[in-house]
């Protein structure tokens, strides 16, 4: 199946598709941790059943996002090691020290409390509980801290001397190495995305519930709190990423050229591609439709200031510029339709229509898994633009790869395809299911144990323990 | 004692934390289909819900603890046992969401059991199986593996892959006398008794083929004076072997979970005589291997302060879990 590759390409989509796919999860429970947070606490400072019924709603989701994050983030703790041995003995010295910190002051964390969280409500008070949920929450948030601090060090490495056996040691400051240039921007940015995505699954959901039963309190309560999200976190994600954009600009300008689809300098003002389809053989963007003068405006914030293109770049030391060209059209494009249904829902909630608008309530719904294809193309954009470097600047990827020959790589690469689609794909299927389920008065948490019968879908409630329509109005009517 | 010393204690210890706490709930893993389907494997399941993760943090610190304080010996070994360790992960995958999925989805819930067992056994294999890589001796040249494809697969490594399967097998047991009553327990006694012989003769085994097949290995248990110091460890660790099979036919509680630990201490403190000061036998030491002193220094400030908390915190999340597993589970 993969006979026309070597090993280094092999190697290369392995690691992107494992990060891919575990991506996914984190991209998901960082925004989710903190919106179970949310919702707990607002249910001790309340008292109000409707905060705890939506806690227990997307705890069972948390639940399997979180394990298959676990198990998906454990492949890549050991996959420097086992395809990138040279970078891992070479970058080991700086870049292992806040992997170990991450386990530490992290995984630790969101492990040791989250059996606590997922089964403990009834062996702790509730404020231990709470606590319990904090920590998981701010666990997977210094996860971000470290692992993003590592991705950026290797974007934007500063605070290192070279050793005498090639080896990058860790220079006299941690500081410089942690807190490098690129790295508050990237948090910041991926963070937030995290949260955007959160939002829109959780909006979404309660969209779907809207669109069975505009009455349905849960429904509307999650829905509520995902548009304010949607409207007040967009914004403020599209000013950051304007500003990391401007960041690599200074530290990474091929990355930006790229995405611009700059293959030519502009002396006076260069123009914004919109659209075009990048030919990097002949070193144009064909069909372009472009603004002139723009993307000077937004990058140096003057129409005629000068930019330089890909033609002042070593033909070896570009990136492949149609991946990335596409890529950030893409992340851009789903930041802009965000702010869209958040406007929509600020101007639907002014006008009290919030929860009468379908149309709305549709557009939530088609946008519910919109952010996971924004983080993904967010990442492809800066990784496949920081390439042929996997240090940049300093170390080439194809000098990086483990001594390995390409059939092994392939066969482990299959493996990986093979049980990382049939597994979370099952577990995917799992949330859509639960998902699917309207959020009721007295959600049950994560089921355990072996009481009662047992049911065919496991997560539906028998009768008893779902006694009708408390979680709607009394005058509820299906609208659709 | 130097840093990097310390750093080699400091990584054995994760190592140990992890075979421990892993070993038992991938134990139970291992066992699980002699459980009767219904009540006994869900109690089972209960035991280890709520710790199997922190459990399993402990892997990716002895990872990411080796690649961040010996980076070479991680850059060499991964590659070295690829095979395994890709089995390991995926065999981790399956183990690890069966968790939640058979919970989930009762209409395969037999098919999510499998994949537990499954998942849970080929983990283990692979490694007891890296171990025995480890030990029997690695190729280096020019700073990266130089072995070939299957030096990993002799039937030494199979030996020690069998050894640890039988050993998380006996925690696994044992951890089930402690947290289940009645014929639960019964059972969990006489697969303990089980695992604990299988346990201790793969354990003599090893040893064995250590000490006779290797002329190193072989000189410092044998010859005087390191025997003075290596001889107590075979003796203490068959005076455990009587005292748990004494304690896995009469306690009700925890003493046969302490005294397998034990047992599993004293085998790890074996392969520390037999390995020191090697971290990849047969030539790279741990000064070999080590990271600069800056990163060790860095690092080490940030074990002292969080280990302590890590510790207390996970003895807490225990505690909260304490006693028997009763039939209600944790809603």
């Amino acid at each position: 199946m993969f006979e026309a590759f070597d090993a280094l390409t092999l190697a290369r989509i392995q690691f992107a598709f494992t990060v891919s796919f575990h991506f996914f999860f984190p991209a998901f429970s960082i925004g989710l941790a903190s919106y179970l947070m949310v919702l707990e606490g607002l249910w001790l400072k309340t008292g109000k059943q409707l905060y705890l019924d939506l806690f227990k709603y997307w705890l069972k989701i948390f639940a399997i996002a979180f394990a298959m994050g676990v198990v998906s983030g454990i492949v890549m703790s050991y996959q420097f090691g086992t395809n990138w041995s040279v970078f891992s003995d070479v970058a080991g010295p700086v870049i292992g020290p806040l992997m170990a910190y991450e386990v530490l002051t992290a995984f630790f964390l969101e492990a040791g409390f989250l059996g606590v969280m997922l089964f403990g409500m009834n062996r702790v008070g509730k404020k231990l509980h709470f606590t319990a949920t904090c920590m998981v929450a701010l666990g997977t948030f210094v996860s971000a801290f470290w692992i993003l601090s590592v991705n950026s060090w290797m974007q934007t490495p500063t605070g290192f001397e070279m050793g005498a056996n090639g080896q990058y040691l860790p220079g006299e400051s941690w500081w410089d190495i942690v807190f490098n240039p690129s790295f508050p921007y990237r948090l910041v940015h991926t963070v937030m995305a995290a949260y955007l995505t959160t939002a829109f699954v959780v909006g979404g959901v309660g969209a779907w519930h809207l669109l069975k039963d505009r009455a349905n309190l849960h429904a509307r309560k999650m829905f509520s709190m995902a548009m304010w999200m949607a409207a007040i976190v967009t914004p403020l994600q599209i000013f950051a990423g304007d500003l990391h954009g401007l960041n690599t600009l200074e530290h990474q300008p091929q990355k930006v050229m790229a995405m611009e689809g700059h293959f030519q300098s502009h002396p006076d003002g260069a123009p914004l591609i919109l659209f075009g389809i990048p030919d990097s053989e002949a070193k144009t963007v064909r069909y372009a439709i472009e603004i002139p003068k723009a993307s000077s405006l937004i990058l140096k914030h003057d129409p005629d200031a000068p930019l330089a293109g890909l033609d002042t770049i070593p033909d070896d030391e570009e990136p492949p510029v149609g991946i990335v060209f596409w890529s950030f059209r893409i992340m851009v494009g789903i930041g802009f339709a965000m702010l869209g249904v958040g406007l929509w829902s600020l101007f639907a909630r002014w006008r009290g229509k919030l929860y009468e608008w379908n149309w709305l309530h549709r557009a939530a719904l088609v946008m519910a898994p919109s952010g996971f294809i924004a983080v993904l193309a967010g990442w492809i954009t800066t990784e496949v633009g920081r390439q042929p470097y996997v240090i940049y600047g300093l170390l080439r990827t194809a000098d990086a790869a483990s001594p390995l020959d390409a059939p092994a790589v392939a066969a482990s690469l299959l493996a990986f395809i093979v049980v990382y689609f049939t597994v979370f794909g099952i577990g995917v299927w799992y949330i859509l299911r639960l998902m699917s389920h309207t959020p009721h008065v007295g959600e049950l948490g994560v089921k355990r144990g072996d009481t009662g019968p047992i049911r065919t879908a496991g997560i539906t409630p028998g009768p008893t323990q779902n006694p009708g329509h408390e979680g709607t109005l009394p005058d509820s009517e299906e609208d659709v | 004692m130097d840093l990097t010393t310390i750093w080699a204690f400091i990584i054995a210890f994760a190592v140990f934390a992890y075979v421990v706490m892993d070993g038992f709930d991938l134990g139970i893993g291992i066992l699980f289909p002699t459980f009767d389907p219904g009540r006994e494997r869900d109690r089972a399941m209960n035991s280890i819900a709520p710790v199997w993760d922190g459990n399993e943090t402990w892997l990716v610190l002895g990872g990411g603890g080796l690649f961040a304080a010996f980076p070479l010996a991680y850059a060499v070994v991964l590659p070295a046992t690829y095979p395994l360790v890709i089995a390991m992960l995926l065999g981790l995958v399956f183990r690890g969401v069966a968790f939640e999925y058979r919970w989930r989805d009762p209409n395969h819930r037999r098919f999510w059991d499998f994949a537990f067992t499954g998942g849970s056994l080929v983990a283990a294999m692979a490694q007891g199986m890296t171990l025995g890589a480890l030990l029997q001796g690695v190729e280096v040249v020019d700073r990266a593996y130089a072995g070939s494809w299957f030096d990993w697969l002799t039937p030494y490594t199979l030996l020690c892959g069998f050894g640890v399967v039988a050993g998380y097998a006996l925690l696994g047991s044992t951890w089930l006398i402690w947290k289940l009553d009645g014929e639960g327990q019964a059972h969990a006694r006489k697969l303990a008794l089980r695992s604990a012989l299988a346990t201790v003769v793969l354990m003599g085994a090893v040893s064995l083929y250590n000490v006779f097949l290797n002329a190193e290995y072989a000189e410092r248990w044998l010859t005087s004076p390191e025997i003075y110091f290596a001889a107590p460890v075979p003796i203490l660790t068959a005076l455990i072997a009587v005292s748990l099979v004494r304690a896995i036919t009469r306690d009700r509680n925890s003493k046969p979970f302490w005294l397998s630990i034990a047992l599993f201490f004293f085998g790890m403190a074996g392969l520390g005589v037999t390995m020191w000061p090697y971290v990849v036998p047969p030539d790279m030491t741990i000064w070999d291997a080590a990271a600069p002193e800056r990163s060790q220094v860095f690092m080490l400030i940030g074990v002292a302060i969080t280990m302590p908390l890590i510790l207390a915190y996970t003895a807490w999340a225990y505690w909260v879990f304490r006693g028997k597993v009763g039939d209600e589970g944790y809603h």
